[in-house]
């Protein structure tokens, strides 16, 4: 059965956001990690507007909306801040085994797609096929938060696991009910500020946004 | 109405003290507002009691005999708290340990917390249900670190990773669960109303529900600290200041459950074998286990008391995991009193390692000498826990024992066991604490210690006889939850 256009650009949207997952996981640089998550917020954000479009949920093209203004310039400029105030603009994170990392993500995502075959096979959505990506991405977020030894990344990591989220509340479904969808919102950009407030308790006690130093507490 | 009350008094009280919390009485105003949500609560309860459960504000809140409970032990544990953190901090701030700055964070972030958690409880949409849940992390992130020590700081970062990360599976739980109801209840606002989802629980699609319950236990899992998501429990506890770690182990662990056992019941009315319950059997019965062996390790008294609140939450999700009446009506009752006791417990520990200067244990002594009623509260809050005889908890774990004799015969040396350990431990540490010569010193000011008192005398009460009203509550929060 052949696709609509509209369904199709989806699908090269979901398959740009995969690969954006990728490139996050292997990128050593913080300023080009804050680029990558700007990128994957607006593959999001055009994703969910052509939805919208297609199906003329119009309570997705709000969701679109909220997701670039929070997500492709408000979140990475407040990053792109913090880097600077912290002085961690040029860092490049070394200790990082980029060839096996990337080979655990490829076998997670094999893993999200084959846990999402039998969901997706259900779903009436034009989207459909694109579930597997999405739990892929989060998935993915989540290797790079276990991988990560620096704080900047790390939240990084965190936040482009909500964007992996987000996306599989438009592909499952047309979007989450939009009060949650608000919440949700909310949440993430709450927790962005704690994270930054964070980061200069973190700095001003240790002189370093490293997380090995912060491994004392430990049972004995 | 009595609902817009008790979720107005917390926010507001966050928004004042954001304003004033630094002023010599921003104390006594925490108090009082804690007080007001408390009066508020119990409105609401006498009302439920009379006219049954009802949803109000576009049916976005509801209350059932099982939240209504909840939120009554959530507003009474908050308010008795508030009493105690009035010393406690002035006592923190004598020491320097924390500026006026602070304090107005401290106050106002308390009471949004307590906000955050009734938000939760008394949610209908299982989305706002998430958002509320991830707003009291957000709430008590910035008070674990509030003393801004490296120790602090490194428990406040792996508390916010930790929940925040596994919040976001609860979070891919929620959307399942929304693509499961979406089919039955068409799109919008509805197809996420607890009420609505339970009318319609036996169509929903059954793969995609398991997967979805996979997703919350684990999500819900991270911060009812059951093993081996609990890594960021003892410390966030042991960090924080000690009102913190007693509304943490006595309120937002119960929450958490809270959300995980509303979980169990719409999938266990859509699948027909006991999925979740054998999920959640297994997870509690290893934490029960991990968390008893942990114990005698410890060094700090609130990291141990902590490990003691992994143990106990583990009792009351293996219950959940049983299901039937009595095991549900032994899960609820565990929460209460646990909730009661060990809030009790982390009073007497913050005033006795105030009175000595440390958390470590072998350098806490003889505090019976120096102050009878620390000495007294903190050895009696043990025993109860410990579940001696005439307190609650030992009839709470009696029953979850009983039963699972009956129905898990397999389980019962394990539980056993695990109590026997959790003993030697506790007791063992406790003594020596509380009899012998002192180290303690003379308090700045006086210690607030009516609030031990009350929780342990309403503890040993519920050993002893449960009124008949809330015996009837409990049966029916526990049909409900089957």
């Amino acid at each position: 059965m052949a696709l609509p256009l509209s369904g199709q650009i989806v699908n090269l949207l979901a398959a740009l956001l995969l690969l954006l997952a990728f490139a996050m996981l292997a990128q050593r640089r913080v300023l080009t990690l804050i680029k990558l998550f700007a990128w994957q917020g607006a593959a999001l954000a055009v994703s969910t507007a052509i939805v919208a479009y297609a199906t003329g949920q119009t309570h997705l093209y709000f969701s679109a909306g909220l997701t670039v203004a929070l997500k492709v310039v408000l979140i990475p400029w407040l990053l792109h801040r913090l880097i600077d105030q912290l002085q961690v603009r040029w860092d490049i994170e070394t200790l990082l085994n980029i060839p096996t990392t990337m080979l655990a993500g490829i076998g997670l995502a094999i893993f999200a797609f084959s846990l999402a075959t039998p969901i997706s096979q259900m779903a009436s959505t034009i989207t459909r096929s694109t579930l597997g990506i999405a739990l892929a991405s989060v998935l993915l977020s989540f290797l790079m938060m276990i991988v990560r030894r620096k704080a900047v990344p790390q939240v990084i990591g965190f936040l482009s696991m909500e964007n992996g989220l987000f996306f599989a509340a438009t592909s499952a479904t047309y979007g989450m009910p939009l009060v949650v969808e608000l919440g949700v919102a909310l949440d993430v950009l709450v927790g962005t500020f704690i994270f930054g407030i964070f980061f200069f308790h973190i700095r001003e006690q240790f002189d370093s946004l490293d997380i090995r130093h912060m491994e004392k507490l430990k049972e004995d | 109405m009595e609902i817009a009350l008790v979720l107005g008094m917390p926010l507001a009280g966050g928004l004042v003290l954001a304003l004033f919390g630094h002023q010599r009485w921003a104390p006594e105003a925490s108090a009082f507002m804690s007080f007001g949500t408390l009066a508020a609560a119990a409105l609401l309860t006498a009302r439920v009691i009379a006219d049954g459960p009802m949803t109000a504000l576009n049916e976005q809140v509801f209350v059932d005999p099982f939240n209504v409970f909840l939120v009554a032990l959530t507003a009474f544990v908050a308010f008795t708290t508030a009493l105690f953190s009035r010393p406690y901090m002035r006592t923190e701030e004598h020491h320097k340990r924390v500026n006026s700055a602070r304090l107005r964070l401290y106050h106002s972030m308390y009471q949004l917390f307590t906000f955050m958690m009734l938000l939760t409880l008394l949610s209908n949409n299982v989305g706002m249900l998430w958002v509320a849940m991830e707003g009291a992390t957000l709430s008590t992130v910035l008070l674990v670190s509030l003393y801004r020590t490296p120790a602090s700081l490194e428990a406040a970062w792996k508390y916010f990773i930790l929940c925040s990360v596994g919040i976001a599976q609860a979070l891919f739980g929620t959307i399942l669960l929304y693509f499961a109801a979406e089919k039955v209840l068409g799109p919008g606002g509805n197809a996420l109303l607890w009420t609505h989802l339970h009318e319609v629980r036996g169509q929903l699609e059954p793969t995609v529900l398991s997967l979805a319950f996979v997703f919350l236990l684990v999500g819900y899992g991270t911060k009812v600290g059951l093993v081996p998501l609990h890594n960021w429990l003892p410390d966030a506890h042991a960090e924080g200041p000690t009102p913190i770690s007693a509304v943490l182990s006595g309120l937002l662990l119960n929450v958490a459950l809270y959300a995980v056992v509303r979980s169990k019941v719409l999938v266990d009315g859509a699948l027909e074998r006991n999925f979740s319950g054998g999920l959640m059997m297994g997870f509690g019965l290893l934490s029960v286990v991990v968390a008893a062996f942990f114990l005698s390790r410890q060094k700090d008294i609130k990291r141990m008391f902590a490990y003691s609140s992994v143990e106990h939450m583990g009792i009351m999700t293996f219950a959940f995991g049983m299901g039937g009446p009595v095991a549900a009506f032994a899960g609820l009752l565990h929460m209460t009193v646990h909730s009661l006791t060990k809030s009790a417990i982390f009073f007497a520990v913050g005033h006795a390692s105030q009175a000595c200067g440390t958390q470590d244990m072998a350098s806490i002594r003889g505090l019976i000498q120096q102050s009878p009623t620390i000495g007294w509260g903190l050895a009696l809050g043990t025993l109860a826990i410990l579940g001696m005889p005439p307190f609650g908890v030992f009839t709470s774990e009696f029953m979850v024992l009983t039963t699972a004799m009956r129905e898990h015969p397999w389980a019962t040396p394990f539980l056993l066991v695990a109590l026997g350990v959790a003993f030697a431990a506790i007791f063992g540490k406790v003594q020596p604490m509380v009899f012998g010569e002192t180290t303690a010193q003379r308090q700045t000011h006086p210690p607030a210690l009516v609030p031990v008192f009350v929780h342990l005398a309403i503890v040993l009460m519920l050993g002893l006889y449960i009124p008949p009203y809330l015996v009837d509550w409990y049966r029916q929060a526990a049909a409900f939850i089957g």
